[in-house]
């Protein structure tokens, strides 16, 4: 199995603006993690973030749009995201050949709403925000930005989102119902996830330490990320760059509980076992881990348990969580993480777990912790969501 | 490639539609601007504790399910997929409200845990203890369409011979005063509604939980085969009847090998032109089937037109209540449904027995 072509990138994040950005923030440790700055909030003090240093006034100046636009936050860098993936990828004319957009996101415009909610009845100027509060509304100024007319949709399975976005992506291109596609998620950070995440007291007041022993929990994040996917045919015809390609994936349910993983990571190991699959690759000849790894106490040890499983001669391989740099991005996690594994195999670079110390003491785990240069043909990214959704890619260098 | 089955159907709705036939029950309700679900009995489907426990829209999704694979004679699926406008809106909102009043202090998780868009798939999931593929779409008026077309190309590749499919949007009050500030519910001034003839903007607004259990076989119990659905998110009004002409014959078909078509005139005249100059034209001669005066508009009333559907080609018979002309067909057995919501979110499906 080939896979299918990824021809273009973009993403916005905690750790830069650009592809470029955020490869060079990777290999140089430079970190995403700050106070919270854009939103007003009583856990100011009590919690560390990875927001993008832009306001909303300096993204819609960036986007040129006008002054009675209605975009949340999460529209906002999605659309900046798809316009350079768009962009990378060399199309122009969007609607030329069946072109789709599928979005992920979990808070879609909450951001607003929650900055509204009960402001609407007094400000006739704020009405027209209620509509960008439904997920869907964001993939519609993406698509309405992008001049997009076909299919489009959006995915909201929490935190496995953007993985379940670009799986879809990979399925319609396979299938042949599209000629490319759009995929990746986007998400803000919002007072309702900050406070959502605290009352579960999995939020880290320290910087979020993956797969140690005395982690803490996650530092929420907000990012975008999209990639174009494309057909062979579309590859042939125009010679298009493949950047890599998506080559498994896998979509289970841990079916335990809303919230929590299993202990034995029924759902993790279920869908790494179906992405394995699809891709007719040995869980040997993954070169790199890309983990979900947000350094709760629950996700790592479920998410380390399931890796023990698949690889039960202990030999897993190098293996990351990147949530050190960029926080936990939600639906976009796994957009902005699928960036990274193409980065990771076009470059021949394992990114290194930052904040680990201490193995944990149920198993030898024991993430990359230092950036390794080594030849890099397949990765394996995995997300995990509420309400026990779980998502496994592969990624593959193009051959 | 697979063919795909509708083999079991499960309905709560503003209507009676569990427990009865066919719509004999129906009532269409031109007095209010919205509608709420006709509760089915919770407690023949789901412990008392959880009851209480339970999001409107999770208690509804897992009865309508339950109603599907009941009829469906099937006790577990390989997959479950989901489309919801709006998700569990009455916990978004109480969160949110407890976020404001509160000043972000005092807070339970619970009600942020049940906002997650995907807690409907998630919850059933866990109740069937089903560890398959589990999505959800978002993606207001193709949230369903979306969840139906994955699930056919499931079928089709065959990653799964049997799923679970649904549409559900429950009413929140806050959310559906906004929706009244933003005209998006009709005008009380507006009332009586009128679907057919309307000359105001807005719509009576509603709720529902729709799902279907899809086979790549023919069962006894059987409904229809889904042949196609497509998802167009942009399209002019004088392109419509192009890209629907187009669609059917990417299925072998033509206007005239469709029995009945079903709009989804929603009463917002400004939405509805739509369907005028199909239902005046092209589709003169076939049978047109509406349904959104019984079911309200909402995300994923959509559904409800599949049920409908489904139900007419399973009986052959065709209710009074949801005719929009007078043309009459030997047999129903190819049925096209298009919905859109302000030129937006375009979808076509299409059954065939």
């Amino acid at each position: 199995m080939k896979g299918v072509a990824i021809t273009g990138m973009g993403i916005i994040s905690s750790i830069g603006n650009s592809v470029e950005e955020n490869y060079i923030s990777l290999i140089e440790n430079k970190i995403g993690i700050s106070r919270i700055q854009n939103i007003p909030t009583v856990h100011t003090d009590a919690i560390k973030v990875g927001e993008i240093k832009k306001t909303n006034e300096e993204l819609v100046a960036e986007l040129q749009l006008s002054e009675n636009n209605n975009f949340s936050r999460t529209a906002m860098i999605g659309t900046l995201a798809a316009k350079q993936a768009v962009e990378n990828a060399g199309i122009t004319s969007i609607n030329e050949f069946r072109t789709g957009l599928i979005s992920a996101t979990s808070v879609g415009g909450m951001d607003m709403t929650e900055k509204h909610y009960y402001d609407y009845f007094e400000n006739p100027d704020l009405i027209k925000y209620i509509s960008c509060h439904d997920g869907g509304d964001v993939a519609e100024k993406i698509a309405s930005e992008l001049g997009l007319k076909g299919m489009v949709t959006t995915i909201s399975t929490a935190c496995s989102s953007a993985a379940n976005a670009i799986m879809l992506g990979a399925r319609l291109i396979k299938t042949g119902k599209l000629d490319r596609v759009i995929v990746g998620g986007t998400d803000a950070l919002a007072k309702f996830t900050i406070n959502g995440f605290k009352t579960l007291m999995i939020l880290s007041d320290d910087y979020n330490k993956p797969f140690d022993n005395t982690r803490k929990g996650l530092n929420l994040g907000e990012a975008a990320a999209f990639l174009v996917l494309e057909s062979d045919e579309m590859v042939q015809k125009f010679n298009k760059k493949v950047l890599a390609r998506v080559s498994g994936y896998g979509n289970a349910n841990d079916a335990f509980h809303q919230t929590a993983s299993s202990e034995n990571g029924d759902g993790a190991y279920l869908a790494m076992k179906k992405a394995f699959e699809i891709s007719g690759l040995k869980p040997s000849e993954i070169d790199y881990i890309n983990v979900h790894g947000t350094a709760t106490p629950n996700n790592d040890l479920s998410e380390g348990r399931a890796l023990l499983r698949i690889y039960e001669d202990g030999k897993v391989p190098d293996f990351s969580s990147t949530k050190p740099f960029t926080g936990h991005t939600l639906a976009a996690a796994a957009a902005i993480e699928a960036v990274y594994s193409v980065l990771a195999i076009q470059n021949s670079v394992v990114y290194p777990n930052l904040n680990f110390e201490i193995p944990m003491e149920e198993f030898e785990l024991q993430p990359q912790t230092s950036l390794k240069m080594k030849n890099i043909e397949h990765v394996l990214s995995n997300s995990f969501g509420f309400g026990g959704n779980c998502s496994t890619l592969i990624f593959s260098a193009n051959k | 490639m697979k063919k795909t089955y509708i083999n079991g159907v499960g309905c709560i709705s503003t209507q009676k539609t569990f427990d009865t036939v066919f719509l004999e029950e129906a009532v269409v309700n031109t007095n209010e601007t919205v509608l709420s679900i006709v509760p089915p009995v919770y407690k023949d489907y789901i412990s008392p504790a959880a009851i209480r426990r339970m999001a409107k829209g999770v208690k509804n999704g897992i009865v309508a399910s339950a109603l599907a694979m009941k009829d469906a004679n099937i006790e577990n699926v390989d997959a479950i997929i989901t489309g919801t406008g709006l998700g569990c809106i009455e916990d978004s909102e109480k969160f949110l409200k407890n976020i404001l009043d509160n000043n972000e202090e005092f807070l339970t998780p619970t009600s942020f845990i049940q906002s997650t868009h995907n807690t409907v798939g998630a919850q059933i999931a866990l109740s069937l203890q089903c560890k398959g593929y589990n999505f959800t779409y978002v993606n207001g008026a193709v949230s369903f369409e979306s969840a139906l077309l994955d699930a056919k190309m499931q079928i089709e590749e065959n990653e799964a011979n049997s799923i679970l499919v649904g549409g559900v949007d429950e009413n929140g009050e806050y959310t559906l005063s906004l929706f009244k500030l933003a005209g998006r519910i009709k005008k009380e001034h507006d009332l009586p509604s009128n679907i057919l003839n309307t000359n105001s903007t807005g719509v009576v607004y509603g709720e529902g939980a729709s799902f279907f259990v899809l086979e790549n076989e023919r069962k006894d119990s059987t409904y229809a085969e889904i042949l196609d659905i497509e998802i167009k998110n942009t399209l002019e009004e004088n392109e419509v009847e192009s890209e629907l002409i187009a669609f059917l014959k990417v299925n072998n078909l033509e206007i005239s090998d469709l029995d009945a078509v079903v709009f989804g005139f929603g009463g917002n005249n400004e939405s509805d032109v739509y369907y005028k100059n199909l239902a005046e034209n092209t589709f003169a001669k076939t049978t047109q089937l509406y349904y959104k005066h019984l079911s309200a508009e909402y995300d994923t009333a959509s559904a409800f037109a599949l049920w409908m559907a489904s139900k007419i080609i399973k009986t052959q018979e065709i209710p009074e209540i949801v005719k929009v002309n007078s043309v009459k067909k030997p047999a129903y057995n190819t049925i096209l449904l298009y919905n859109q919501v302000n030129g937006k979110n375009h979808s076509f499906t299409l059954l065939s027995k």
